[in-house]
């Protein structure tokens, strides 16, 4: 149990090759800290920064109050959850729980104890004397999670745990962890390129791009107030609508249609008019925003019915009453809530709405 | 045989060009013609006796048959007449003292011992380290490079390391150079001098061993080294991150995932500590109590026109090789099976 701060934190493996740049996140005690981005962003590198596994060029990074720039990986009291599992091939499953014990010096009797309860946590009591070798992917997973919970570290760090796993072992998988980490009371750092992973697990969201922190906050911060154009677009799905807008006195005027801004933005700025999918409708209203679209594609999800199709010159999304009949190729008239409007600043890409 | 031969006979020339194929097509056609007309559930079985066939048939026209007919000669005077175990008495004769049993303990121990464990231990110990360095493919074949000499010329390089003059004179040997410079010690002569004692003589038995040792290290090595590098390095961070310290990452991680390896590279040199030949005939001439199996073989036979009695020593040899063979195969298929 502990908090984790990154102050400052750069890591460079060339002169011109950075692949973190000043990054900044005090994680809480306790709390589930996703770090999500497109791949190739540097996620992992942070989270092995943390762990003793990657230098740290500039910076500091510190567990509760202590820096560990310069304590090995093994005096960090962490433990790690790799995407490959790593599990040690010649070691049964009971020795890869107990390992880690045993590096603590604990004695026999305990480390029995703990295996035993990790492997109950987890349903693993079958299989204590296979060889990892001998399990499925999802068993393997969970091997690798009783190693690193046995051992009741400062910091748990997960690196895309689930990404080998197929659609419907994530989604339960997904549920233990949280249910894990409210039985386990330790801070958790889960790396993932999944937004619905980071939606529905985290307590909060660090979400990166390009080596580059660009927000973080409540998974419902982020959706509703996106910081800039990159977080906007990366979470949610199907993505926020983006058109291109100027702003003149008081409304946006896009190719197709021109919308009432909430709030007063200088005249004259260009920029990009963000809304998403659910914010537009079938629902008009007297007075409010219709836009008139012309539809592609039509696809029903059951729950939902999302419309891709064309205003003016833009394409856009909308999500309506799943019991509404259009057609490909009809022309709709929909209506736009303009509480979920957000507007980018053309140069910045930066929120201005 | 003269093949200059085959030119003067035209005919004989054409048999051999064009028969020899013949010959093989025949064989492949006539059998696979045959393998055809078993049931489905038959050919599976049947057809790969026919491919390994061949192979079978050279390996016992060229080694089994040699082998039985050396058994043979083990038990024959010179003249070819049947003296039953006399061959073996005159060389088991005067324990511990007698050439044979030097050569015996100078193979099964000294050299089974010593030349395995220093060439895996280095072997091991520099795999690990140049695993670590920067330019590691050039120092690893730097250490590789002795694999590339000949194993006479080896011989005769150690011999100018090991050079000895009288004492106070300048020493040309490197070894005896360190061994009077630095140490301030007389020059040792260490391919003669027997230290502790003559019947248990280890000093000039490992200055052989070391030589042979330098030699062999480079393919130790490389084997290893490959072993190493298919160790995932995820493996070794979590080890890191599970709090172990890098020497019980190698013995709890490393060390028993190289198992498998260390132990094929390991009986392969106890076999070729058995059959260790060429450094001895150089070196020593097996002199000073420096006699190996194998040149003890060729010395009955070529110096001492004792054929029966190098037969018999030759048979002893592959006796002491057989288990270690047997134990390889073994390891073999339980490496086989645990896939
Ligand atoms: N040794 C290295 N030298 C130079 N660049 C490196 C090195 N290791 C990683 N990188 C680069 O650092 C960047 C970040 O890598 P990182 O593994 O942190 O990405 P990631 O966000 O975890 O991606 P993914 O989701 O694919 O795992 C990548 O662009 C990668 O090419
Ligand atoms: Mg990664």
């Amino acid at each position: 149990m502990a908090s984790v701060t990154y102050d400052h934190v750069v890591k460079r493996y060339t002169a011109d090759v950075t692949v973190v740049k000043d990054f900044n996140v005090d994680i809480k005690d306790k709390e589930f800290m996703v770090l999500v981005g497109p791949s190739g962003c540097g996620k992992s590198t942070a989270l092995r920064m943390l762990a003793g596994l990657e230098a740290i060029t500039e910076g500091k990074i510190l567990i509760g109050d202590r820096v560990v720039n310069n304590v090995a990986a093994k005096d960090r009291d962490i433990a790690m959850v790799f995407q490959s599992y790593a599990l040690y091939p010649h070691m049964s499953v009971y020795d890869n729980m107990a390992f880690p014990l045993q590096m603590a010096h604990m004695k026999k009797s305990e480390i029995d104890k703990r295996v035993r309860n990790a492997s109950r946590i987890l349903g693993l009591d079958n299989f204590l004397k296979r060889k990892p070798r001998a399990l499925s992917g999802g068993q393997r997973q969970r091997v690798a999670l009783g190693r690193a919970i046995v051992r009741s570290p400062k910091v748990f760090l997960l690196d895309e745990p689930l990404s080998n796993l197929d659609a419907k072992l994530r989604g339960q998988t997904r549920v233990e962890l949280q249910k894990l980490h409210r039985d386990l009371q330790t801070t958790f750092i889960y790396v993932t390129h999944d937004q619905v992973e980071a939606m529905t697990m985290g307590d909060r969201i660090a979400i990166m791009n390009a080596g580059i922190l660009q927000q973080v906050g409540t998974p419902g911060e982020i959706y509703d107030h996106p910081a800039n154009l990159f977080v906007a677009g990366f979470i949610g799905t199907p993505t926020m609508n983006f058109i291109p807008a100027n702003v003149t006195n008081g409304s946006a005027k896009a190719s197709g249609f021109e919308v009432k801004l909430p709030k007063a933005l200088p005249a004259g700025s260009k920029g990009t008019l963000g809304f998403r999918p659910e914010a537009v409708t079938d629902r008009t209203t007297d007075g409010g925003t219709t836009l008139d679209m012309k539809v592609d594609v039509v696809e029903r999800l059951g729950s939902d019915q999302y419309l891709y199709g064309s205003v003016g010159g833009d394409q856009l999304t909308a999500r309506v009453d799943p019991r509404m009949a259009v057609a490909p190729g009809d022309r709709v008239r929909l209506g736009l809530d303009t509480r979920g409007l957000h507007f980018f600043d053309g140069e910045s890409e930066q929120a201005l709405l | 045989m003269d093949f200059g031969v085959l030119l003067t006979d035209l005919p004989t020339l054409v048999v051999v060009i064009l028969g020899v194929p013949a010959l093989i097509g025949a064989y492949i056609v006539g059998s696979e013609f045959l393998v055809r007309r078993l049931s489905d559930k038959r050919r599976p079985q049947v057809r790969p006796w026919f491919w390994v066939g061949p192979a079978l048939f050279l390996v016992a026209a060229y080694l089994l048959l040699p082998a039985i007919g050396t058994v043979f000669q083990s038990f024959e005077n010179n003249n070819g007449n049947f003296i039953g175990l006399g061959n073996y008495e005159s060389q088991f004769a005067n324990f511990p003292t007698g050439g044979a049993w030097v050569a015996i303990r100078n193979n099964v121990f000294f050299w089974l011992i010593f030349y395995t464990l220093f060439t895996l231990a280095f072997g091991l110990i520099l795999a690990v380290l140049f695993d670590r360095v920067l330019y590691e493919n050039i120092v690893k074949s730097l250490i590789f490079m002795p694999m590339a000499i000949s194993s006479v010329a080896l011989g005769v390089i150690w011999n100018f390391m090991y050079q000895y003059q009288s004492p106070g004179e300048s020493q040309l040997g490197t070894m005896n150079a360190l061994v009077t410079f630095v140490l301030h010690h007389d020059p040792v002569s260490w391919l003669q001098d027997q230290w502790p004692t003559p019947t248990f003589n280890i000093l000039n038995n490992l200055a052989l061993i070391g030589a042979a040792t330098w030699g062999i290290t480079g393919f130790a090595l490389v084997i290893l080294s490959a072993a190493l590098k298919g160790i995932p390095a995820d493996l070794l961070e979590a080890a890191r991150v599970d709090g172990a310290g890098e020497l019980t990452i190698f013995r709890r991680v490393i060390f028993p995932l190289m198992m498998p390896t260390i132990v094929v590279v390991g009986t392969t040199l106890v076999i070729f500590a058995l059959k260790a030949f060429d450094v001895v005939y150089v070196m020593t001439a097996g002199n000073y109590g420096t006699d190996v199996l194998a040149y003890r073989m060729y010395n009955q036979l070529y110096t001492a026109g004792n054929s029966g009695g190098a037969s018999a020593v030759a048979i002893i040899l592959l006796i002491a090789v057989v288990p270690v063979l047997i134990f390889n195969l073994r390891q073999f298929r339980a490496v086989e099976a645990r896939r």
